[in-house]
């Protein structure tokens, strides 16, 4: 019988290596869409019978796009352009860019001219995106993007195919919101780096694929007694949570993640597509549903800060570990009011720096161990 | 009876400005709710409901350029802002939280104008101040455009906001929309913007009647007051003494004009005597700047006016972003580009690599960048700049051995 651990190492291996899943597509004969972050309408690419494919940049050294970029961008920005300069997205049968935020606007441009052999395809998605002027817009744009996808996959996207994609999807996203609960739930059974891993993943999977494995898992965790672990639970937000360093470094000093408020993680996964006869209005509708995310505006304005508070409370999670992206200005924008909410309700927290290119762990370290310390005496 | 004396442009258009904020000041008195702006909202909206708005970035500019800048961004350091969050943003939420601003001061706000067409950071940026107000924020959503056109689908998208955003300040104003007002306030505004374009042309006359930094002081009014038939007034008084420094032969510029440039980007509002410094002592005259083209909204219907406010220098695909500049820079005649690399605006400066490039090879002419911002002094270096400055003159000396301008 498989073990949770077996099950875990795979996830493992397939999110340290994005480039053997790339490869190993493309010699299936698949063709494969690169997904930059955010909010890229992915049931669409599934629908057209090609692969998904996130690329969220990756732990490296940026040199190329420094021909495009001062240092004052987000790294996830910078490699992803790296990538595309190095030729390591070749094979790519197109990219999904979108634009919702100051480094997204020229990080389009920029991949757009100096990568000129991947297909581009490019997205601005509504800010006012709840009202029927806005999800129309989606409508429109989200179909622009099937018409430029269905001229790469060479036949038509019909609607019974984007149902049947919308139904994987939302399969695959209530999969992943039970593994985050479970592996809050099961801290002795699954570490920081393995969490990551299993989320990662889905990056590189195709959803069918990835949904097979989680639902596996979930199982065995499900299955498992409950838990008498003795750790400090505690709640992540940030771009990303991957740096297998840092996640080891919480995992050294008894911390575990038990929900996150992460863009590559829970953000993207909060909403399902709902049932509408016309799938690309059910998808616009779906991006009009989306909230609590420093990408997005709020029109209640406070939305944010209280749903994370409630998302704490309900986890159970005695502090906040906030992984700020460096040169991430809409979320440094949104950290002092959540600081002031944390505060406010007594939660504790740190905010720790982090990029692509992070070597150096010491300072995250002694920041993390004062943490621990901090929250086993609370 | 002896004729009255012509106002001076200059004064003309500084009184216009300083009726914005009065005005501002007296409806805040009056008990009227008092609105602020970003530069590209939609402006005919609010003045056509005759509602008074004030310009958080003509603000953070003037208590920047009046050395305020450091101080207000560390205020909103303390407040928790990251300092790479754009000094803009930060002397403005340093002043909404109550830092005072004696450089500029303006009424606080009651509601919120916010149009992401110049950047993504304006939405958190005034959600920020709405928060801290607990104040309605009315969004007017600009997405970022890939094309050189504007689609349909835009247009549409823009027109039902415009409706929308009309609901929510009748609401805010307790006035009704009234069709025939709009209209005037378009002709004021497009008036405006006509003047604006003519007074910024002259800088292709060769001695230029004007240094291009004098369209940076006048832009506060393009911001502000472009549907006030006051500006169009101003403007085109602007104009007319231009057109008659082309015949006197006399300049705004009072040094020699060995080099044309264009000045590519925002200003260093703190050291705009420093940026001045080594351009007068080389005879640098800057007669190309990008806001030219970024504030001449012309339109004559509703479709052209939404298409309009989706062209700001942020907003547009690459390759108008080229052809805006390159223009410019053939039309005033220049022999190289100095490019501000501001840290306050990661869009703006995202493009400026790959654009550097195309000015070269398409224009035929040295371009040279410099680390600076458009508001925190801290991120700019006088040593770095000048040997810049320096650079891009003797590659401007070297050009003109060869091939001229442009």
């Amino acid at each position: 019988m498989t073990t949770i651990k077996e099950i875990l190492s795979r996830f493992q291996e397939i999110a340290s290596n994005p480039d053997n899943r790339l490869q190993g597509y493309i010699k299936d004969g698949k063709k494969v869409i690169g997904c930059f972050p955010y909010y890229v309408p992915e049931e669409l690419v599934s629908a057209a019978d090609m692969v998904p494919f996130g690329i969220w940049g990756a732990e490296g050294t940026i040199s190329a796009a420094k021909e495009y970029f001062a240092a004052f961008y987000c790294t996830i920005a910078q490699m992803n352009l790296e990538m595309g300069l190095t030729g390591k997205l070749k094979g790519l049968s197109g990219v999904i860019v979108p634009s919702l935020c100051d480094t997204l606007r020229p990080l389009s441009q920029n991949f757009r001219v100096a990568v000129p052999d991947i297909p581009f395809i490019f997205v601005a998605h509504p800010q006012n995106r709840k009202k029927e002027f806005g999800v129309q817009y989606t409508v429109d744009i989200y179909g622009k993007i099937k018409k430029q996808l269905e001229a790469i996959a060479g036949h038509k996207i019909t609607d019974e195919k984007l149902t049947a994609a919308i139904d994987v999807y939302n399969q695959s996203r209530a999969a992943r919101r039970t593994f985050v609960r479970l592996a809050g739930e099961h801290p002795e059974a699954v570490t920081p780096a393995e969490r990551s891993a299993v989320l990662k993943s889905s990056f590189f999977m195709t959803k069918q694929e990835h949904t097979v494995m989680v639902n596996e898992l979930n199982e065995l965790l499900m299955a498992l007694p409950n838990s008498d672990w003795q750790g400090i639970r505690i709640f992540t937000s940030g771009i990303l949570a991957d740096n297998k360093n840092l996640l080891g470094i919480l995992e050294e000093n008894n911390l575990a993640v038990a929900a996150d408020d992460v863009a590559a993680e829970s953000r993207g996964i909060r909403v399902d597509v709902p049932k509408h006869p016309d799938p690309l209005y059910a998808l616009a509708l779906q991006f009009g549903e989306q909230d609590h995310d420093p990408l997005l505006h709020d029109p209640e304005l406070n939305n944010r800060p209280e749903y994370i508070i409630k998302q704490i409370r309900s986890c159970n999670a005695k502090g906040v570990v906030i992984l700020m992206m460096q040169f991430c200005d809409p979320e440094e924008m949104e950290y002092p009011d959540l600081k002031k909410a944390l505060e406010q309700e007594a939660i504790p927290h740190i905010i720790i720096g982090v990029d692509q290119q992070m070597r150096d762990f010491a300072q995250a370290r002694t920041q993390i161990q004062a943490f621990a310390d901090v929250l086993s005496m609370a | 009876m002896e004729q009255e004396e012509k106002k001076a442009a200059k004064i003309m258009l500084r009184e216009v400005v300083d009726q914005v904020y009065q005005e501002a000041w007296d409806a805040k008195k009056r008990g009227e709710p008092v609105g602020w702006s970003s530069s590209k909202f939609p402006a005919e909206i609010a003045e056509t409901l005759g509602l008074k708005v004030c310009y958080p970035e003509n603000q953070a500019a003037a208590v920047a350029a009046k050395h305020g800048g450091q101080r207000m961004c560390e205020a909103a350091e303390g407040m928790g802002y990251s300092n790479d969050i754009c000094a803009y943003a930060r002397i403005s939420l340093a002043y909404a939280a109550g830092e005072e601003a004696e450089e500029k001061p303006m009424p606080q706000p009651d509601f919120l104008l916010c149009c992401n067409n110049i950047c993504n950071c304006m939405t958190k940026w005034y959600e920020n101040i709405a928060r801290m107000h607990n104040i309605p924020l009315i969004m007017f959503d600009i997405p970022y455009n890939n094309e050189t056109e504007v689609s349909e689908e835009s247009v549409a998208y823009l027109k039902g906001q415009f409706y929308d955003v009309i609901g929510q300040l009748e609401a805010i104003s307790s006035r009704k929309w009234d069709e025939e007002r709009f209209e005037e306030v378009c002709k004021n505004s497009n008036r405006t913007a006509k003047a604006w374009l003519k007074a910024c042309s002259y800088c292709q006359y060769e001695p230029s009647p004007l240094s291009g930094f004098d369209l940076f002081n006048h832009m506060a009014d393009v911001v502000t007051a472009r549907c006030k038939p006051e500006t169009a007034e101003a403007f085109e008084a602007l104009a007319e003494e231009y057109e008659q420094a082309v015949k006197d032969g006399t300049s705004t510029w009072r040094y020699d004009e060995n080099y044309r440039i264009m000045f590519e980007g925002i200003p260093c509002w703190p050291v705009l005597r420093t940026l001045f410094t080594p351009l007068k002592n080389k005879g640098i005259n800057t007669t190309a700047v990008v806001y030219a083209p970024a504030f001449g909204f012309v339109f004559n219907n509703l479709e052209e006016m939404m298409k309009a406010y989706y062209k700001a220098p942020n907003s547009v695909c690459l390759e108008t972003g080229v052809k805006w500049r390159e223009g410019i820079c053939r039309e005033n005649k220049v022999d190289g580009v100095l490019v501000h690399y501001n840290r306050s605006c990661k869009p703006w400066s995202g493009y400026m690599p790959e654009m550097e490039r195309r000015f070269r090879k398409d224009l035929g002419i040295p371009v040279v960048g410099f680390d600076g911002d458009q508001a925190d002094p801290r991120n700019f270096s006088e040593a770095q700049y000048t040997t810049r400055v320096d650079g891009l003159f003797e590659l401007m000396e070297e050009n003109k051995k060869g091939r001229g301008s442009v």
